[in-house]
């Protein structure tokens, strides 16, 4: 049985990673983690249904388990790694400060979301940021925390914008 | 008498991030950052993967397994199974009935026979299928009552009855005027952590030991077991807590850790594994189903005078805690009220379903369902309010189980009822955002929205029962002003990291507190579970902490020639007779001082023939109101909002508690709306995500709550633990509000009587009312 190969070149949070090697098929989220060392961004359920895997391509948030790392060569990849610089200190500091992170799991793919929310949508209503959210599980907070940490962040980027 | 020098600032206030303050987690940067590790993330040069091989029947004979096509692939290292096994082919928590590698028979769909290991997962993916194993197909045992009556052949050796228990107190024969009985279901939920199982082992320098880093709630009960079926010492096997996913008691049991080391010992290099979502469905414990008779009998103003039950556990196709589970359901079956005369029996079975053990509030969630769906139907039979039938029960201080144990905790039940009932209401709602309606985006409700108010109320056992010693150690520290403390705690997310570093402040008045590598190199710390680290863990680093501020005030007695029994640790100061005279960090300085602390909770008995023994340790208490949204055609609803008042005895940290009750009242609406593993023919059929379901964050209501902290002198500090609780009562509450709904829709008499709730279960007519008035 052949085994069939390609190779591309990954533009992770402002860094290129050339790789190759590659099955065609294998997911943005296996690349992340093991080829490029990237190991923030989680697997969960490998289905697209807990948003652990959540990274940004080209801003909009997308599950890295569903999408093929070689479609997304030379779009700009943002991981939870990078969110930090990419302007979400504000909503990571408010994750920490608000009780959202337990087992800190789905964390990584929580923040990203989040972060994409916001950019949509600055003012977001509970009921937008339990919409905004909702594919994105979380086994050990039950939600409270984090509908809290984003709405702190929306209200203190109004406040400072 | 010491002075105090004007120039100095010498108030004694209490240390900044100690006891009390909603100290933020220290291990929360790494978290929000992605450099958290946790035991998916850790990879070490030169490791193969590994791979399970496992049953496709619930019960068959093991005819053959033919490893040779596996063992010939390119790429593949080792294939082992129960043959390869040095050690004991057993294990388990409480009996090691489950083996490492099925021998003989298998007896669950996804029982463990082969492993792989190779050089990459596809590899290992493609020898698994290459293990030919051929079997003879048995017929499953898979009616719980079958095992209990005898009427289906040992399904293993141990036979088909784990565990049976009766607890007989006071007049068995009483009668009373107001009887009521049901018969109540609970549906068999998985943790559902979002962290999967994951794991790696090094053989050590000389091949004979491993070192296996896991994510794991006990790792010196995993050492245990791992040694015994390697064959080595205790002393060769070191286990460090990779990070944890979340647990919720999935992880107390042995799950990939064997086979990893084993593959590591036969390879002699590292070994990796990681399950998938729909492997860990069946490669993990589960919570018990249950099938639950209840009869309550009362005065006519609503006395409850004798509870009669009858358990069946199915404990599935090996033992793990079941009998643990069977022991909390059966004494728990009371609730937190006030009952003289007993008549309860339970069996926890075997069957060729997936196994099940622990799982947050384990047992107590099966007891709490049925018998607060019996105090509503008894408010109901004396046409009371539900909240003053509980009110008139209360359980208090000095009050005793149906096992006879006399309640020594401070147990403020009434004060929980009315604390969460004086939680103010939800707004009704005051737009149609398609959220706000049950069914939500997908299957929305139309215009016959019904609200109903529920609520229940549990009590719960803290630490281990029935004379288990699960002691916990602690060591601190003090070097250069900075404190280390060392114990084999595992965090699981619940944040006892952030609770023994502001412990740590407190006692000792140092501010840096520095965290050892959570291992075997220090004595066990007993399960992250039976909400019982703030308390044993909690009391450990008390103690070793107290025992450094001994030889600090030894020191600071000797160096400044003044009373020893005057001086203590107040906030950042040492004191004499209250007056500060040298802060603790300069006191410190210099100088080095450890102490190593065990601790142990007083003991308990086990029960005897007639279920009578003081076999619990402690015991909290919760109540919860919930506030539902039924679409009575569709069988749709949406929880709007659930209050609860929780006894925490003293909160240590406000915002860990606030997380855990939140999080707890999620997983305890999951199991009341969504939650269920389904099998078939002992086939499960939402080993997923997409089919089985948890909570979202569009499903979870607020969660107003009211902590009622009496601080309990029984416990270390006066905390209670937090962990289960917030995830019983919640259950019953929310189908009792459904119960309510349906009453004012004029749709159902009867109430609800299993968990989750189908749509069916609302849309479709129910059963008759069986409330009865004795004469």
């Amino acid at each position: 049985m052949k085994r069939v190969e390609t190779e591309c070149t990954l533009t992770v949070n402002g860094v290129d990673h050339a790789v190759s090697g590659l099955h065609p098929g294998e997911s943005l989220l296996d690349t992340l983690r093991e080829r490029c060392g990237l190991r923030g961004s989680k697997g969960a359920c490998e289905e697209g249904e807990c948003g652990s895997c959540t990274v940004l391509v080209d801003g909009e948030a997308v599950c890295s388990c569903l999408t093929m790392a070689a479609a997304v060569s030379g779009r700009s990849i943002v991981t939870v790694e990078g969110i930090g610089e990419a302007g979400a200190a504000d909503l990571q500091d408010a994750f920490l400060r608000a009780g959202a992170v337990q087992c800190g799991f789905c964390t990584p793919g929580l923040i990203v979301a989040a972060d994409a929310l916001l950019t949509r949508n600055s003012s977001p209503s509970v009921d937008e940021v339990r919409e905004g959210l909702a594919g994105n599980l979380c086994r050990c907070t039950g939600y409270g925390r984090i509908v809290e940490a984003v709405l702190d962040t929306a209200s203190q980027r109004r406040e400072q914008p | 008498m010491t002075t105090t020098s004007t120039s100095e600032r010498r108030e004694v206030t209490a240390i900044a991030g100690g006891v009390g303050e909603p100290v933020l987690r220290p291990d929360g940067g790494a978290k929000v950052d992605g450099s958290f590790e946790f035991s998916s993330d850790r990879s070490v040069d030169g490791e193969l993967w590994a791979v399970t091989v496992r049953s496709p029947h619930p019960r068959a004979r093991i005819l053959n397994v033919d490893v040779s096509a596996a063992v010939a692939l390119p790429g593949v290292a080792a294939v082992i199974t129960a043959d390869d096994v040095p050690g004991v082919n057993g294990f388990g928590l409480i009996a090691s009935d489950q083996p490492v590698f099925a021998v003989d028979e298998v007896r669950f769909v996804g029982e463990p026979v082969a492993a792989v290991a190779a050089t990459d997962a596809e590899t290992c993916a493609r020898a698994a299928e290459l293990v030919v194993v051929t079997y003879e197909v048995l017929e499953p045992l898979l009616d719980a009552e079958r095992a209990i009556d005898g009427t289906f052949e040992p399904i293993h050796p141990d036979g088909n009855l784990i565990r049976h228990q009766r607890i007989v107190r006071g007049d068995s024969d009483f009668v009373g005027e107001v009887i009521v009985e049901g018969t109540y279901e609970i549906g068999m939920q998985d943790q559902a952590f979002l962290g999967l199982e994951a794991a790696v082992a090094v053989p050590d320098a000389d091949g004979a030991g491993v070192e296996l880093l896991v994510a794991t709630q006990w790792l010196h009960e995993d050492r245990r077991q791992i040694a015994t079926c390697l064959g080595v010492d205790e002393e060769r096997v070191k286990l460090t807590l990779g990070g944890v996913g979340g647990a919720f008691g999935g992880r107390e049991d042995i799950s990939l850790q064997v086979h990893v080391s084993l593959l590591a010992l036969v390879t002699g290099r590292p070994v990796r594994a990681a399950y998938s979502r729909s492997e860990s469905f069946i490669g993990h414990v589960h919570r018990h189903p249950a099938a639950i008779w209840m009869r309550h009998h009362a005065d006519r103003d609503g006395t409850l005078r004798k509870v009669e039950a009858r358990f069946v556990l199915d404990g599935g196709a090996y033992a793990s805690t079941s009998s643990a589970v069977l022991i909390n359901a059966v004494t728990h079956a009371q609730g937190p009220y006030r009952c003289e005369n007993a008549v309860v029996d339970g069996y926890a079975v075997r069957t060729n379903h997936l196994p099940c053990g622990a799982m947050r509030g384990f047992g107590v969630v099966q007891a709490c369902f049925a018998h607060e769906r019996q105090m509503d139907r008894l408010a109901a039979a004396c046409d009371m309010d539900p909240v003053d039938l509980r009110l008139l029960n209360a359980m208090e201080t000095g009050d005793h189980l149906i096992t006879g144990q006399r309640v020594e905790n401070v147990a403020p039940v009434a004060r929980c009822i009315r604390e969460t009932m004086a939680l103010p209401l939800p707004e009704p709602e005051t737009e149609d955002h398609v959220l706000s309606l049950p069914g939500g985006a997908g299957l929305t409700a139309d215009g016959s929205v019904v609200r109903g108010v529920g609520m229940a109320v549990s009590i719960k056992n803290l630490m281990y029962s029935e004379g288990f010693d699960d002691y916990s150690t602690a060591r601190c520290v003090v070097r250069d002003g900075r404190v280390a403390l060392k114990f084999a705690t595992a965090e699981v997310g619940q944040g006892f990291v952030t609770i023994a570093m502001q412990i740590a402040r407190t006692e000792l008045g140092l501010a840096d507190v520095d965290f050892e590598s959570i291992d075997t190199a220090v004595g066990s710390a007993g399960s992250t579970s039976a909400s019982r680290q703030t308390w044993m863990s909690g009391g450990a680093v008390v103690e070793a902490c107290r025992g450094v501020v001994g030889q600090i005030l030894d020191q600071v007695a000797t160096d400044r020639e003044l009373d020893r029994d005057g001086l203590r640790i107040e906030g950042e100061w040492v004191t004499a007779d209250g007056v500060p005279v040298v802060m603790v960090a300069e006191a410190v300085a210099g100088h080095l001082f450890e102490f190593t602390a065990e601790y142990h909770h007083p003991e308990t008995t086990e029960l005897d023939e007639y279920g009578q023994g003081d076999c619990h340790t402690a015991f909290a208490f919760t109540a919860h109101r919930a506030v539902v949204d039924v679409d009575p055609d569709l069988g749709l609803l949406r929880v709007v909002q659930i209050a609860t008042a929780q006894d925490v005895g003293r909160a240590l940290n406000p915002l860990s508690v606030v997380g855990q009750i939140e999080g707890g009242v999620a997983q305890g609406l999951g199991l009341a709306v969504m939650e269920e593993i389904i099998q078939t023919n002992g086939v499960i059929r939402n080993a997923s995500f997409t089919d089985y379901l948890i909570p979202t964050i569009a499903d979870m209501p607020p969660v107003v709550i009211s902590l009622v902290e009496e601080p309990d002198p029984r416990a270390p500090l006066g905390a209670k633990g937090v962990g289960e609780p917030p995830c019983i009562s919640v259950t019953p509450a929310i189908v009792a509000a459904v119960d309510d709904a349906l009453r004012k829709a004029g749709r159902r008499v009867s109430p609800l009587t299993r968990v989750p709730i189908r749509p069916q279960d609302i849309a479709l007519a129910g059963e008759g009312s069986t409330a009865t008035v004795g004469s």
